[in-house]
């Protein structure tokens, strides 16, 4: 059967926005023509100065579409070539330059001729989807790939330097660079790695998510860190020092006589590093818990009681 | 008493992207309120809505300070006649079938 045989011609007529008659233009119309145009209707019917009209709202979006088109030069040049589907302009032409490296220009000549009198959106769906025939097969359309989606189980502690790893994703190796600091439940895309396309379509996209658990004492809040520390009771009243645990080693604080419990405290740069901001770091926020000694032998509740007396006097 | 949230006209300006004068030149025309809280102006953010719309009107429509206080003018009067018009409606239809 020739290829001429098995297109049906469409039955539904696709309705057709005349962009030009939208903006009450001619086709010749000059940018400046447009513009006017445009701002005039956008003024008629902009949604603000026609509370509760869905009409004019929608006659406001065909006209912001109108004015999309026709406002850009080279989106005007397809439109002007492809009608409504100057979105498509470009996949149709690289169809077409296939088509035509395969050697069939005369039977799609004919073919073409058969559509002239269509309108652009059924022509288009004749060439790109929907009905069936051999004539779609030849000419199926390209697809992007399929994207991966994969997730990656890190500690608190691997995400406080950048990390170097290779990922096998679908037998490939991907070799893969995590900056310091990246959060839980972050994704990143890494384009083109995910499945291959469909008729010399684009490859699909990586998604990778980091699962960051936590296994310190620490709690993070992006490149906060926030620590409880126990300060006993002595310390806390006569003052001192005290050592405490940070990410990347210890440090000692000077605590001042008098601190009271719940007193925070900012270490400057001691948090987490700040995500691909290198060398930048967050803060650590101490908070002090006081302790409060429960077993204390007969000697230091009669100090405490002296102590009481004291501050009745 | 409901809570009525403040938003420095600054950090709005700049989500805007709009000069503190524009918002400004808006209060001085009486089509937004501003307080002043510490030499600083907020909006209220029941208000919210309203200086939106007054900012798409000057960028989509290219709408001058004057052009937007007699939009907004007219809007209103429009919205009080309508209601005006609900009101008729309804009293008509409560005589129409009786």
């Amino acid at each position: 059967m020739s290829i001429e045989g098995q297109i049906k011609k469409p039955k539904k007529q696709m309705a057709f926005i005349d962009y030009y008659k939208l903006l009450g233009l001619s086709k010749t119309a000059t940018d400046k023509e447009i513009k006017t145009a445009y701002r005039k209707l956008a003024r008629k019917y902009h949604p603000d100065l026609n509370p509760d009209n869905k009409e004019a709202e929608l006659k406001f979006k065909e006209i912001n579409e109108a004015n999309e088109v026709l406002s850009n030069p080279e989106n005007r040049k397809k439109y002007d070539a492809y009608g409504k589907d100057w979105k498509h302009a470009e996949e149709f032409e690289r169809q077409e330059k296939q088509y035509q490296q395969g050697g069939r220009q005369s039977t799609y000549g004919s073919a073409q001729q058969e559509y002239a009198g269509q309108d652009y959106s059924d022509f288009f769906e004749s060439m790109f989807g929907g009905s069936g025939g051999s004539f779609n097969e030849r000419r199926s359309p390209q697809f992007k790939g399929q994207d991966f989606n994969a997730t990656l189980q890190l500690s608190l502690n691997d995400v406080y330097t950048t990390q170097k790893q290779v990922l096998t994703v679908n037998g490939q190796n991907i070799r893969l660079t995590i900056p310091a600091g990246v959060e839980n439940g972050q994704v990143i895309k890494i384009k083109g790695k995910g499945a291959p396309g469909h008729n010399g379509g684009p490859n699909g996209d990586l998604f990778i998510k980091f699962h960051i658990d936590n296994h310190t004492h620490f709690k993070r809040e992006g490149s906060q860190l926030y620590q409880d520390v126990e300060l006993d009771l002595y310390t806390a009243i006569l003052g001192g020092e005290l050592m405490v645990v940070t990410f990347d080693g210890k440090v000692k604080l000077k605590v001042t006589p008098g601190t009271t419990n719940d007193t925070k405290v900012k270490l400057k740069g001691k948090g987490f590093p700040v995500y691909k901001k290198e060398g930048s770091y967050g803060d650590m926020i101490i908070t002090y818990r006081i302790k409060i000694p429960t077993q204390l032998s007969k000697k230091e509740i009669e100090l405490f009681k002296e102590l009481q007396k004291l501050q009745a006097q | 008493m409901k809570d009525q949230s403040m938003i420095p006209a600054n950090t709005l300006c700049l989500h805007y992207n709009i000069e503190v004068s524009f918002v400004t030149a808006l209060h001085q025309m009486g089509l937004i309120e501003l307080e002043i809280i510490e030499q600083d102006p907020f909006i209220r953010s029941d208000q919210l809505s309203d200086l939106e719309r007054m900012i798409r009107l000057h960028h989509e429509l290219h709408l001058n300070l004057e052009g937007i206080d007699v939009v907004v003018n007219l809007l209103q009067r429009e919205r009080k006649l309508r209601l005006e018009l609900q009101a008729l409606e309804n009293r008509l239809r409560l005589y129409e079938n009786h």
